[in-house]
């Protein structure tokens, strides 16, 4: 048991990975994401702060690349202002030094000389020479101190009176300054007090006291107009030490050097040799009153850049006077075009940003509401769905209700006598009846394929039976058609396989269907080989060809009758791979010969482990696929064209769903087809080998239908030109347990026959084509060969049997005159329906044990029997007690589970337990539940004494078998769950009744007996 | 034996009436073939019990019903009870009648239970009748000396 349950585990599996597939493909992988919904209110405000902020960010900008070249114009104002400055006072320094050598020059050679060394002359011609040295100076004077005491004779001596500068004789001062010396240009002042003037006074008065130069405020010159300022120079009559006092000063001074500063020239003139000139403007200022300054050079009122003005400090080397340079530009500062190009770009990039992302994000807010409309839209789908499964599965119950009807009267009617065909046709009916229930299952089925909801059986069950049922649903068809239609399963396939027979059978239904459904002439082949073994002899053909090659040769002297293709019907068949060629191979492999002793192949079973793949083969002559529509095939509704349903039906959704089948079944399907020859279509599936002692012999027996075991033994000779429809007559011969020999034409059946043999065989089986083809040469020996024998044993003369697809009356008149039996075995093959006929050949002795089938055999079994019936409705207690006493049980009855425990009280009699599961108080589930518990308690109790060795039973389980009205496949789950063993529909169906008992009681020894 | 066929041929008849116009179905039939020697009315038997059962359960859910709060559960499963017992008897009708009936308890329409409830007794009634005139025939075949045709 724990093989199979490992089986069942790996089969699932392989299952479940095709199960994923699918759910992958129609689910496909969600994602989870960021939702930008939460916030689609935003949005818009986000778009706005975000174009306000790129506008903060802008102007950010603009300022700062603003500011950075407002610096740099600066800096460079600041520089040349500095530059401008500095040369002036340059300038201005080095007259001045000038206009100091000059003072030495006349306190050297007027005062230390004696007599005086310069005169007026003198003094006029050397300044004028020296003029060069002094541009900016319009002129020098010197005027001598004189004191009021000195006045008379300093007046008398130069022959001329001290004046003002009003040019009239001084008033009587202290001390006056009158101009000795002067140049020429300045002669004007000769003989003029300076200090009768304020400014000059101040001057000269600051000028002794400091000991250095001095220079007055800025006032317009007399000569030019042009502003200027008085450069005035102490003159000492004696040399000074340098720390002398301002009174030494005072008292040595003899007089004082001054000289006109053309300031507004002297600017002019620097500025003139300086780069830049015309981009700034410069103003030069004395600030000594720093409440108000006296313009020097410029205009007070000149236009410019006034919001830029930088200062620079001049130093003139007068400590009492302050000066100011005042620099700004010429033109208000230009546009900063990059700074402004750079901001509007920004601006808009970040703009178009912003509205790129805002797009973005309503876009993304849209599809979602889309997105959200189409999952409702989806649920809304799926709903209806749900309501389609519904109305299918109310509908197929609707039809399921009078098909039972159909089926028990069918098998009503089986129970009587009937005749070979009347039987098969009633078995016929009631196998399609029971194909139509199945058709509905699967209608419902296929509603969970597309949910990917299907799960797949694992039962043992027998592949042969299966496929028999299928050819059994078209035989009337094909029969109907004249097509041969046959069946062959390998030897090397195993009785029993673990798998879904439902949906194997499903798929092989279909595949047989379609091709029942497209072919007009010649014949249909199913055949079932292990995949492994297929795969050997296809590699292996080439070498074995070769070897083969002379009795090939034979053969073909033999078969030399047909000059057609090997296939079965002798019509070309689409895949060339399974012609006779191949198929040769295959059952050369499993021990086929011509003279045929049997043994299958088994190396097969025991190479490869616990699952085996098979590979099923439908292979027919019909229309075949257009190779246009070949890649459409297993789409759904496809079909080859729009007449293809006109003229044959079909919603062509078949091959759709028997691909997903056999994929879940971890096969492949695939087809070879050629237009107006055939189609052969392939499919592989992996099934589970059932062990052979772990499977209890009822479920063999159960599924192995009930082929008679009374030909074990018989010999039968199949006369047949075609080695194919021989193997397949043989395949179903061998299932009945018949030896079996072939012959290819009836002259060599009857050489076999020849008398002196030991071994006659009991039965001739006589293809028609072959008999009716060779008939004028063959009759006359046969008749003889028969008389013969018949001198010798009557009885021992192997009856003749007729094997054909279609008979007209004329012919079966003629095959009786030939000596053949009434019984015609009628194709398509199947080992039931050949029993059948054998049956009737061989005589109605045998009948009745095939006949009464189930019915008498659950009598047997359940015979003397001890089954406890729990039912809380009394009606139904006593129709099962009424139904399982007729079949000779001994019934008791329980009207609820707490009654059944009781009665069921380790130790007990009981062989069996039917239980209802709806139930008050207790349901049967609980009921069963609680059975369970109870045993398990004794079994421990048991296996603590270690009785049950001795016993020889594996402890107590009492079978229990559900009794319900809705026999589905969810409450047998259910009851699989809480302990049970299986279940009967209710009210019971002999058929049901007896599957479920016969496991239980079938190699049990019936306790009464 | 004229009478004896003439009866024969009157019990088929009526049996065939009564499967054709759906009063009973395959399972009574199953329920004859039951009875043998060893339990000559088993038919007869269970007949009787499914009618006993049926008036208590039709007066357990007419009490239930009339009341002022319904307990649709407790009809529901009476229900039930009638189902089985009547697919067990192969009343048909009774049977399908219990299917409606059993919607209208799930959907806990009063009306609707009201009305099948007085079907169903209407049904059981005729039933009754017609089953009661079947046997008749049976025990008169009986006594005619024959056996009943199975």
């Amino acid at each position: 048991m724990g093989a199979s349950a490992q089986l069942q585990q790996q089969l699932s599996h392989i299952h479940n990975q095709h199960l994923l597939k699918v759910y992958e493909k129609q689910i496909g992988p969600k994602r989870a994401f960021f939702s930008v919904q939460a916030y689609r209110h935003w949005l818009s405000k986000a778009f706005v702060a975000w174009v306000l902020g790129t506008c903060c960010i802008a102007l950010w900008i603009y300022n700062y690349m603003d500011e950075d070249s407002k610096l740099r114009r600066k800096e460079l104002l600041e520089s040349m202002c500095d530059q401008r400055a500095r040369m002036l006072q340059d300038q201005f320094i080095v007259s001045v030094n000038h206009v100091h050598a000059l003072a030495i020059l006349v306190s050297s050679f007027h005062y230390f000389k004696n007599p005086s060394a310069i005169d007026q002359a003198t003094f006029a011609e050397y300044t004028a020479r020296t003029a060069f040295e002094r541009p900016l100076l319009s002129g020098v004077a010197y005027a001598e101190r004189v004191p009021n005491s000195e006045r008379e004779e300093f007046e008398r001596k130069h022959g001329w009176t001290i004046k003002t500068m009003q040019r009239e004789a001084s008033p009587i001062r202290d001390e006056y300054a009158p101009v000795i010396l002067s140049q020429e240009t300045v002669s004007y002042i000769q003989s003029i007090d300076m200090m009768s003037g304020e400014e000059d006074r101040d001057n000269i008065l600051r000028a002794r006291s400091t000991g250095t130069a001095v220079i007055t405020g800025p006032f317009r010159l007399l000569g030019s107009h042009h502003l200027g300022v008085v450069l005035t120079f102490p003159v000492y009559k004696s040399k000074l030490p340098p720390s002398s006092t301002e009174q030494q000063r005072i008292e040595a001074t003899a007089g004082y050097l001054g000289g006109a500063f053309d300031v507004e020239s002297l600017v002019e003139n620097l500025l003139g040799q300086l780069a830049g000139n015309q981009a700034i403007l410069v103003n030069v200022y004395d600030v000594t009153n720093s409440s108000d300054p006296l313009i020097m050079y410029g205009h007070e009122d000149q236009a410019g850049d006034m919001s830029l003005v930088l200062e620079s400090k001049l130093d003139f080397r007068d400590p009492f006077r302050r000066h100011k340079m005042v620099c700004r530009y010429h033109d208000d500062a230009p546009w900063n075009s990059s700074a402004i190009v750079t901001t509007i770009l920004f601006s808009m990039t970040g703009i178009l940003v912003g509205y790129i992302l805002y797009g973005a994000g309503n876009h993304i807010v849209r599809i979602e509401d889309e997105r959200n409309e189409m999952e409702e839209l989806k649920s809304r789908a799926e709903a209806a769905d749900v309501a389609k499964s519904q109305f299918l599965a109310t509908v197929s119950h609707e039809i399921r209700t009078p098909m039972n009807g159909v089926l028990g009267m069918l098998a009503l009617l089986l129970d009587t006598d009937l005749s070979s065909t009347q039987r098969d046709y009633a078995q016929t009916a009631q196998a399609c009846g029971k194909a139509l229930i199945t058709l509905i299952n699967e209608v419902l089925d296929r509603a969970k394929i597309e949910a990917g909801k299907l799960d797949l059986e694992t039962v043992p069950f027998d592949l042969r039976s299966v496929v028999d049922d299928v050819l059994s649903l078209f035989s009337e068809k094909s029969r109907n058609k004249g097509i041969e239609l046959a069946v062959f399963v390998s030897d090397n396939v195993p009785e029993l396989v673990v798998g879904d027979p439902g949906r194997f059978r499903q798929v092989i239904t279909n595949l047989v269907g379609n091709s029942v459904k497209f072919t007009e002439r010649g014949h249909i082949f199913l055949r079932v080989h292990l995949e492994e073994h297929a795969k050997a002899v296809t590699d292996s053909k080439a070498n074995i060809s070769s070897t083969l090659n002379d009795e090939e040769s034979d053969e073909s002297m033999l078969l030399s009758g047909s000059q057609q293709s090997t296939t079965l019907s002798g019509s070309e068949a689409a895949d060339e791979w399974d012609s006779w060629d191949t198929f040769k191979y295959f059952v050369a492999e499993e021990g086929f010969t011509m003279n045929g002793s049997s043994n299958g192949g088994t190396s097969y079973e025991e190479a490869t482990g616990n699952v085996i793949t098979l590979r099923v083969c439908v292979e027919d002559t019909g229309i075949g696929i257009p190779l246009t529509a070949q890649d459409r095939v297993f789409m759904p509704f496809m079909q080859a064209d729009s007449s293809t349903s006109r003229t044959y039906g079909g919603t062509g959704i078949g091959l759709s769903i028997s691909k997903c089948l056999v994929e879940l079944m971890g096969g492949q399907i695939k087809f070879v087809s050629r237009p107006h020859v055939g189609s052969t279509f392939t499919f592989t599936a992996v099934l589970g080998r059932c062990e052979k002692n772990a499977v209890n012999k009822t479920e063999k027996k159960r599924n192995a239908e009930d082929l008679p075991s009374s030909f074990k033994g018989l010999k039968v000779v199949i006369v047949d030109a075609k080695p194919v429809r021989a193997a397949v007559t043989r395949y179903h011969l061998k299932r009945l347990g018949i030896v079996v020999e072939v012959a290819s034409s009836v002259k060599v059946a009857a050489n076999t026959l020849a008398p002196g043999k030991s071994s006659q065989p009991d039965i001739v089986l006589v293809e028609k084509d072959t008999w009716f083809s060779g008939e004028e040469r063959c009759s006359p020996v046969w008749p003889v060969d028969r008389e013969q024998n018949g001198h010798i044993s009557t009885q021992k003369l192997p009856k003749m049997i007729l094997i054909a697809t279609n008979i007209s009356k004329s012919e079966v008149e003629r095959a009786k005159e030939a000596g053949f039996e009434d019984t015609v075995i009628m194709k398509p093959l199947r080992a039931s329906m050949v029993a059948a006929c054998l049956q009737q050949v061989l005589g109605t002795g045998r009948k009745k044990s095939q006949g009464k089938g189930s019915s008498s055999y659950l009598q047997s079994l359940l015979c003397g029997k001890k089954i406890l019936v729990v039912d809380d409705n009394r009606v139904n207690r006593r129709v099962a007690a009424g139904a399982l006493k007729k079949f000779g049980a001994n019934v008791e009855c329980a009207d609820s589970g707490k009654a059944a425990l009781e009665l069921l009280q380790i130790p007990h009699g009981f062989d069996a337990c039917f239980m209802d599961i709806q139930m008050p108080e207790m349901d049967g589930f609980e009921a069963t539940r609680r059975i369970r518990q109870m045993e398990k308690q004794a079994n421990e109790q048991l296996e603590a004494e270690g009785s049950i060795a001795e016993e020889g039973k594996d402890g107590w389980h009492l079978p229990v078998l559900a009794m319900t009205a809705d026999v589905i496949h969810a409450t047998y789950d259910e009851c699989v769950k809480s302990g049970m063993d299986g279940y009967v529909s209710k009210p019971f169906e002999e058929q049901n009744l007896y599957q479920a008992v016969a496991k239980f009681f079938q190699d049990k020894p019936i306790s009464g007996s | 034996m004229d009478v004896l066929s003439q009866l024969r041929h009157q019990l088929a008849d009526y049996t065939n009436s009564l499967h054709r116009d759906g009063f009973l179905d395959d399972q009574f039939s199953q329920l004859q073939q039951l009875q043998d020697e060893s339990s000559p009315d088993f038919a007869m038997e269970v007949v009787s019990l499914f009618f006993e059962d049926c008036q208590k359960l039709v007066t357990n859910m007419a009490r239930a019903l009339e009341l002022q709060a319904v307990d649709f559960k407790q009809v529901d499963s009476s229900v039930h009870q009638l189902k089985g017992s009547s697919s067990s008897v192969g009343a048909a009708r009774i049977k399908n009648l219990c299917v409606a009936f059993k919607t209208c308890c799930d959907s806990q329409n009063r009306d609707g239970c009201m009305r099948c409830l007085q079907e169903v007794n209407r049904e059981c009634v005729l039933l009754k009748n017609k089953l009661q005139t079947l046997f008749r025939l049976e025990q008169q075949i009986i006594s005619a000396g024959g056996s009943i045709p199975m």
